[in-house]
């Protein structure tokens, strides 16, 4: 369980910092004064109902769109104020393993991991086969190296992705996502390699799921979003001993609660005995 | 709602802004050949053989009608020049427009549209890589390259579908064919026929590229990306051609 993790040696500081972050898109407002962070080589997890925002989050954090208020730093500098040149060499210090992989479908398994490094560096090709192979031995796909992404399952097109995401040693590594869609195995094996990666590289880890028992498992802290807001944070065992309605809703998986069961809709009986207008 | 002219202004607006953006990166791109060369087999090469047959069938219908219209004034040895001017000017590059429009420019939208909705653009950014650059700029240097390319080839096709039904078929004497053909064509003619397929070629693909990168991220949003680039690099085809016939019209 999370409780007997033990910090990385220079862990505390925050790498990525959000706060009173406002952001609406088309007039509906989804956030409202978010504030959080993360720490250095910890494995941050953002849970929360479908809907809240998630994955905005990450687009706010990686520079792919700008709050309309407040501030989102990454190791102490504001995103929103960065060029593209600054942007792109944040980036290139960051990971990201995306809901599907997104993997080139147009290439194989072996380039599409070696795409940053023939990208952004001018290696040899042996060393770029070495690193690429690493990687992928890392994941355990060292002998699909040949596929073609449409030839993959979704778990191991996943696991390709994240050796593509880690191939160039990032410092940050984030996760949308990583459970939706895969077989327990398959789940088990991503839950692993997160944590492997966070203890073996030291990278902080930002893992954003709605998947209660999986992030157990693995988060240092947990920030539970609804509303536009955090309602709730602390490590996975102290949200789960929580007496909020909205953390006792999301962690127990009930089915009415501060989200509602049902979409606002007229009365029930005057709805079913009144005119078909 | 916006009136439904200013919403047209807007996307020819959009449009050019994207052409801009796409153009800035042209010359960038070149720093990575291998990925023109592999756009230009796909939209070149891939529509080679729809573009054959075309221009075969189109040139023997040119013969046919050409010869049964031609014979009432007697003047049925001039049939190699109505053939050659009439694939030259118009029939070459616009029906290879069409047909590239439809064969390649689809494939272009769809493709893009579908690494768009599987986030593979998105990706491409995460890993500090434009896609405008790696993505678009190449692909639309595909068909321009492949364009002219393709029309030259249905021209001469044409022409030799043309050759096959006068001469072979309906006995127009071989010598007359091809020597009133080379007095009645001219460079000019040559070249307005060139000048139509670059344009037409730069034309379908920006509205091919362009649709696909602005496609909405849904399996209907593509479909519907790859039916406006039909429909809209169609109009355009046809619009554009007028405006230059007349422009070379005017010149000579």
């Amino acid at each position: 369980m999370s409780s007997n993790h033990s910090p990385p040696a220079e862990a505390g500081d925050a790498v990525i910092e959000v706060r009173d972050v406002h952001y609406s898109v088309g007039g509906r407002k989804i956030f409202d004064g978010l504030t959080l962070n993360a720490r250095r080589g910890r494995i941050t997890a953002f849970m929360g109902p479908s809907g809240t925002g998630k994955t905005t989050l990450l687009r706010l954090i990686t520079g792919q769109a700008m709050a309309d208020s407040g501030s989102v730093k990454v190791w102490g500098e504001e995103v929103s104020r960065m060029s593209s040149r600054e942007l792109f060499a944040l980036r290139r210090r960051m990971g990201m393993l995306f809901q599907n992989g997104a993997l080139l479908t147009d290439e194989d398994v072996f380039e599409n991991v070696a795409f940053p490094l023939r990208a952004h560096t001018k290696l040899p090709e042996s060393l770029i086969r070495q690193l690429v192979l690493t990687k992928l031995h890392a994941v355990g796909l060292r002998g699909a190296s040949r596929l073609m992404p449409a030839e993959l399952s979704g778990g191991m097109a996943r696991r390709v992705a994240l050796a593509r995401a880690i191939v160039m040693d990032p410092d940050i590594l984030i996760y949308d996502e990583p459970f939706v869609g895969l077989d327990p195995i398959s789940m088990g094996v991503i839950c692993r390699l997160i944590k492997q990666m966070n203890d073996a590289l030291g990278i902080t880890s930002i893992v954003v799921s709605h998947d209660v028992q999986e992030l157990s498992s693995i988060a240092h802290e947990s920030f539970l979003l609804s509303g536009g807001k955090v309602v709730a944070a602390g490590t996975p065992d102290e949200l789960s001993r929580s007496n909020l309605p909205e953390v006792k809703q999301f962690m127990g998986g009930l089915d009415d609660g501060p989200v509602a069961f049902h979409y606002p809709a007229p009365d029930y009986a005057s709805d079913l005995l009144g005119d078909a207008s | 709602m916006e009136s439904k002219p200013m919403v047209w202004v807007g996307r020819i607006g959009a449009m050019t802004l994207f052409l801009l953006q796409v153009l800035a990166r042209v010359v960038p791109s070149f720093r990575k050949p291998g990925l023109i060369v592999r756009q230009i087999y796909n939209a070149g090469a891939r529509s080679l053989v729809i573009v054959m047959l075309s221009g075969l069938f189109v040139g023997m219908v040119l013969g046919l009608l050409g010869f049964d219209t031609l014979q009432r004034f007697g003047s049925e040895d001039s049939l190699g020049v109505l053939a050659a001017l009439g694939m030259l000017k118009v029939l070459g590059p616009v029906l290879t427009a069409l047909l590239f429009a439809g064969r390649a420019g689809t494939s272009l939208t769809s493709e893009i549209g579908l690494m768009k909705s599987t986030e593979q653009l998105t990706a491409m950014q995460m890993m500090a890589v434009d896609p405008l650059r790696h993505v678009v700029a190449p692909r639309f240097l595909g068909g321009v390259v492949a364009m002219p390319l393709l029309a030259a080839t249905f021209c001469v096709i044409g022409l030799f579908g043309a050759h096959l039904v006068g001469v072979q078929q309906m006995g127009v004497d071989v010598g007359a064919f091809w020597s009133q053909t080379q007095d009645a064509v001219d460079l000019h003619d040559v070249n307005e026929g060139i000048v139509k397929s670059i344009v037409f070629g730069i034309t379908c693909s920006l509205i091919a590229v362009y649709e696909g990168y602005q496609s909405e991220p849904t399996p209907e949003g593509v479909g519907l990306a790859t039916t406006r680039t039909v429909v809209t690099s169609s109009v355009m085809v046809l619009l554009l051609n007028y405006l230059l016939t007349a422009a070379f019209l005017t010149r000579s």
